[in-house]
Order: C-alpha cells, then sequence, then structure tokens
C-alpha cells in the first residue's frame, strides 16, 4: 500500500474492496436471472449493474491517491453535471456569455475546497455569484423572461457547483481537527449510503410498492419503496458508521434517516425538473442509468445534509 | 507535414473540445458509414459543425473525410486558406457561378471519385443560430450524378448554442446527434429534396427540444 502513496486510509480501502464484492454478487445474480429468460426483460438491469462497475472503478481511482486529485475529479463531475442541467433547460440566446461566467463559478468554488478557505466555501455561490450573474445579466438588457433565466441559472449553480462542492469539502473537514476522522472516509460514507439508498428503495418498491407517495412527479415511487428503504439504509448506517466516521450511535440513527429521506427528495427533485421539462433522461452518458443528474440526483440534498450535520456536531 | 497536423488537429484538439466542452450524445450511431464515397448531409448553425461530425468517424477513415466548404469564405486570405485547406481539409466550393458554363458541384464530384466521406451542408450558411433554413437543391445534384454514393442526413442541436455565427468563444453544451438511413437517388431531383427534409424533420423530432431564443 505504500508502494502505491493511497491517500486513503485501510478502513477506506476495505470498505471499497466489500462494495466490489457487493457487486460481484449483484452481477452473478443477475447473470442467473438472465440465463433462462430469453425476452430481455432484464436487459436494463444488466446494463445498470455493468455501469454501477465503471462508476465504483472512477470513484475508486479519483478518491485513492491525492486528495487534490479527489478534489479536481468533483470539480469535473460539477462541471459535467451543471452542462447537463444548463442543456436541459430552457436558456435565452442573450445569456450565451452568461452561461461562460456561471461556468467559470465551477473551478473558483472548488479551489476555495483546496485552499480550505470555508467562509468563501459558503458564500461564493450563494453571495458572490448570485450577484454578479445577475448584473451581468441586467447589463445585457434583456427583459423578457429575465427572471426566470435569473432563477434557473442559479438553481443550477445552487445544486450543481454549491451542492455537490460540499462532498469535496468533507475531504479537508477534518483537517486542523483532533477528532479521529478521514476526509476520504466521511466521503465515501455519505456517497456510498445515498446510492445505496436509492438501489434499496428501488428494490423495496419493486417487490413490495402498493401505495403511490408522490404519483404526479414520480409515478414508480412508492410508500413501501421510500420507508423500507430509509429503514434498511438506516440500518447499513448504524452498522458502518463506526468503520468511517466519528458518530455516535444515536447520532448515526439520525444520519441513517437523514440520508434515506433527504436522498429521496432529491431523487423527486430532479424528477419534478426533468417533468417540468418534458424529458425522461437527463442524458444518456451512462448506460442503463441515464445521464449524470440521473445519478447523482439525491447527492444534491444528502452531500450538503450530511456535511452541515458533521460540521455542526463534530467539526 | 499536412497530414500530421491533420491527426494532431482532428485527432487530438477536436476531439479533447468534443469530449469535455461539448458531450456528443449520438443516435444510430450504426448508420455512420464505414467506407467511401459517401455524404453525410447535415443541418449547419456553427464551426463547430464539420468537427462534431468528423469526430464521430474512426480516426483510420480520417485522410479520406472532408468537409464541403465555402471558398468564398475560407479562402478569403491566405492564413485562413491554408488552414483550411492543409488542416481542416475542405473542399472548397464556389457558392457563386462565375461563368454560365462553370461546373460549381465538380470538385465534389472530383473528392466522390477519389473515395471520400464529405461532410455536406445543404442549407448552404449557418444561417440563425438553432434554426434550420431552406435546404439548397444542391445535395440532390449531387447525388443525381453519383446515385451510387449513399447519403446520410444527420440532425445536431445544440451546437448552434455552443459557438454561433458571429460568436468567438466556445460555451460548453451537450449536443445531441441523430443519424439518419442513408438516402438513394431516384430520378428527381425535388422529390429527393422533399424525401431529405423529411428525413430531418423525423430526426429532429426524435427528442423534445428546449427552444431558443
Amino acid at each position: 500500500m505504500n508502494a502505491l502513496h493511497l491517500w486513503i486510509p485501510p478502513n477506506v480501502l476495505w470498505v471499497l474492496g466489500a462494495i466490489v464484492a457487493v457487486l460481484a454478487v449483484a452481477t452473478g445474480i443477475v447473470a442467473v436471472m438472465q440465463r433462462g429468460d430469453s425476452t430481455g426483460k432484464h436487459a436494463e438491469l444488466a446494463a445498470r449493474v455493468k455501469s454501477w462497475w465503471v462508476l465504483v472503478a472512477i470513484f475508486a481511482i479519483a478518491i485513492s491517491f491525492r486528495r487534490g486529485i479527489a478534489i479536481a475529479f468533483f470539480a469535473l463531475l460539477s462541471f459535467l453535471a451543471l452542462k447537463e442541467y444548463l442543456s436541459l433547460i430552457p436558456t435565452r440566446r442573450a445569456d450565451r456569455r452568461v452561461l461562460f461566467w456561471a461556468y467559470l463559478c465551477v473551478p473558483l468554488q472548488y479551489w476555495w475546497v483546496w485552499k480550505q478557505w470555508y467562509h468563501m466555501f459558503l458564500i461564493f455561490i450563494p453571495v458572490w455569484a448570485f450577484l454578479f450573474i445577475a448584473m451581468r445579466m441586467v447589463l445585457r438588457g434583456e427583459t423578457k423572461d429575465f427572471l426566470r433565466a435569473a432563477g434557473t441559472i442559479h438553481w443550477g449553480l445552487m445544486t450543481m457547483v454549491f451542492g455537490l462542492s460540499h462532498l469535496a469539502y468533507l475531504l479537508v473537514l477534518p483537517d486542523g481537527s483532533n477528532v479521529p476522522a478521514h476526509g476520504a472516509a466521511l466521503l465515501l460514507f455519505v456517497v456510498l449510503l445515498t446510492e445505496l439508498n436509492d438501489v434499496l428503495q428501488y428494490v423495496w418498491g419493486r417487490t413490495l410498492g402498493r401505495h403511490k407517495v408522490i404519483e404526479s412527479v414520480s409515478p414508480k415511487k412508492t410508500v413501501e419503496g421510500l420507508v423500507g428503504g430509509a429503514l434498511s439504509t438506516t440500518a447499513v448506517t448504524v452498522a458502518i458508521a463506526p468503520l468511517l466516521t466519528p458518530l455516535t450511535f444515536t447520532d448515526s440513527i439520525a444520519v441513517g434517516l437523514m440520508i434515506g429521506f433527504g436522498g429521496f427528495i432529491g431523487d423527486v427533485t430532479i424528477s419534478a425538473v426533468k417533468r417540468d421539462i418534458g424529458v425522461k433522461d437527463s442524458g444518456a452518458l451512462i448506460p442503463g442509468h441515464g445521464g449524470i443528474l440521473d445519478r447523482i440526483d439525491s447527492l444534491l440534498f444528502t452531500a450538503p445534509l450530511f456535511f452541515h450535520f458533521m460540521k455542526y456536531f463534530y467539526f | 507535414m499536412g497530414a500530421l497536423l491533420r491527426f494532431l488537429f482532428y485527432g487530438v484538439i477536436v476531439r479533447l473540445v468534443v469530449l469535455f466542452v461539448l458531450g456528443l450524445n449520438v443516435r444510430h450511431r450504426e448508420r455512420l458509414p464505414s467506407k467511401g464515397p459517401a455524404i453525410l448531409a447535415a443541418n449547419h448553425n456553427s464551426h463547430l459543425d464539420a468537427m462534431a461530425l468528423i469526430s464521430l468517424l474512426p480516426l483510420r477513415l480520417l485522410p479520406r473525410v472532408r468537409p464541403v466548404a465555402a471558398a468564398d469564405y475560407f479562402l478569403r486570405n491566405k492564413l485562413l486558406a491554408w488552414f483550411a485547406l492543409n488542416v481542416v481539409g475542405i473542399v472548397p466550393l464556389n457558392r457563386q457561378r462565375q461563368h454560365v458554363h462553370d461546373d460549381l458541384l465538380a470538385p465534389v464530384a472530383a473528392a466522390l471519385e477519389r473515395g471520400d466521406i464529405l461532410v455536406f451542408f445543404p442549407e448552404g450558411s449557418r444561417g440563425a443560430p438553432e434554426q434550420l433554413a431552406e435546404f439548397k437543391s444542391g445535395l440532390a445534384r449531387v447525388a443525381e450524378r453519383r446515385p451510387d454514393v449513399p447519403v446520410i442526413p444527420v440532425y445536431t442541436y445544440g451546437l448552434g448554442k455552443a459557438l454561433p455565427k458571429g460568436e468567438w468563444m466556445i460555451v460548453p453544451f451537450f449536443v445531441d446527434i441523430f443519424v439518419g438511413e442513408a438516402l438513394r437517388f431516384d430520378g428527381d431531383r425535388a422529390a429527393y429534396m422533399a424525401r431529405y427534409r423529411d428525413a430531418m424533420a423525423a430526426l429532429a423530432a426524435e427528442e423534445k427540444h428546449a427552444d431558443w431564443s
């Protein structure tokens, strides 16, 4: 391990290994399901599992070696997510160059993370970018649909840049504190549980789902999926919290519920955005999943929630 | 030298821009030609159009792939002409006859004779961003001369947002590219253009796109 100059501690490595083992089991199960079936109804599930291998590999490589590489990776993720969002929503021709400034917020926001400039990290998008983008837009002089354009651009910055950058700030959060914790462990913890929660809610909903929870936004989501998923996510949270985080037993229950229900809200919020625009998937980058937004939708809520819980109670 | 520069331009620079700054969602990629001669007939909104389309074809075909472009625009000064001819590798086309007997499509016919894959913009000009202009009948005239060459309609969306006419700064946007089924010439130019228009309209309707105005 020393020869590889890994940045992550052994516990993170062990959890990554466990994820690979779970994926291997899932791949085996899907292969068995596909064997006796010539209708191809499990093809999307198979594509999904295959994509998980790629996503896990990219994530593991991104976080393992250097903190700077990991922060740069999340900057790239923010950029791709923002690009997907801005390509999806109706934008005005007059705002083409305004969007350029919006993109420029990505490297700056992650620069504050790298420099651990916490105050700037917190206010840059909500205050400076908010005011600057509005100024840039109004100087262009186009008033038709001004409020809609200003609102949608800022919403994109708040979610895809500000929201996601909380994941990167988890990497530097333990610096200078005497709480025994590693940034990569905190990051892995919230990403793993959020994605697991998505899968568990899907599985619970598919097997036991009866009652629609929010039909006008996401017709396939059920109360059974939501509650079953959130509770089983909480159980997993309690089990692995001692391995990756300084969370106490009661706090780990709170965090589990927060990720379970927060992830659901993130998921249906992006569903509402897509429904408003009139598309099913946000893109086609990840086979079986859709676009980047389809994959990170839950993280847009769980990342800031988990970050501020940790920041307030532990760091 | 020219071939090396061209390889660096399309193989490295264009591909990096397409991968990170833009990002292409390609539908029906399998309909792209695997050998020349062939014509990709696309809508035209941006200087990026030809670059993005050429990036869809494998690099081994690069020596054979060339965009057909306006001679009056791209050969207007020496430096641009050098870049357009040697690096971009255009087939220059005069849009106006100097003389009644001029054969404007001769360079296109010659390129097809060599077995090239041509990127062709039937609109003839980039026009207003993300808006379709009238398709000119030049495409049908080429097809009439070479009815054996497959013409593949390609509809792109987003490139005119990333780099519209009159702008120099690329703003990142995802781009959707829809590849159609090859068209064959059946003896009637007007009917051929009508089929091309219908094919493009069908490709454009494959996905809902946000307005841009």
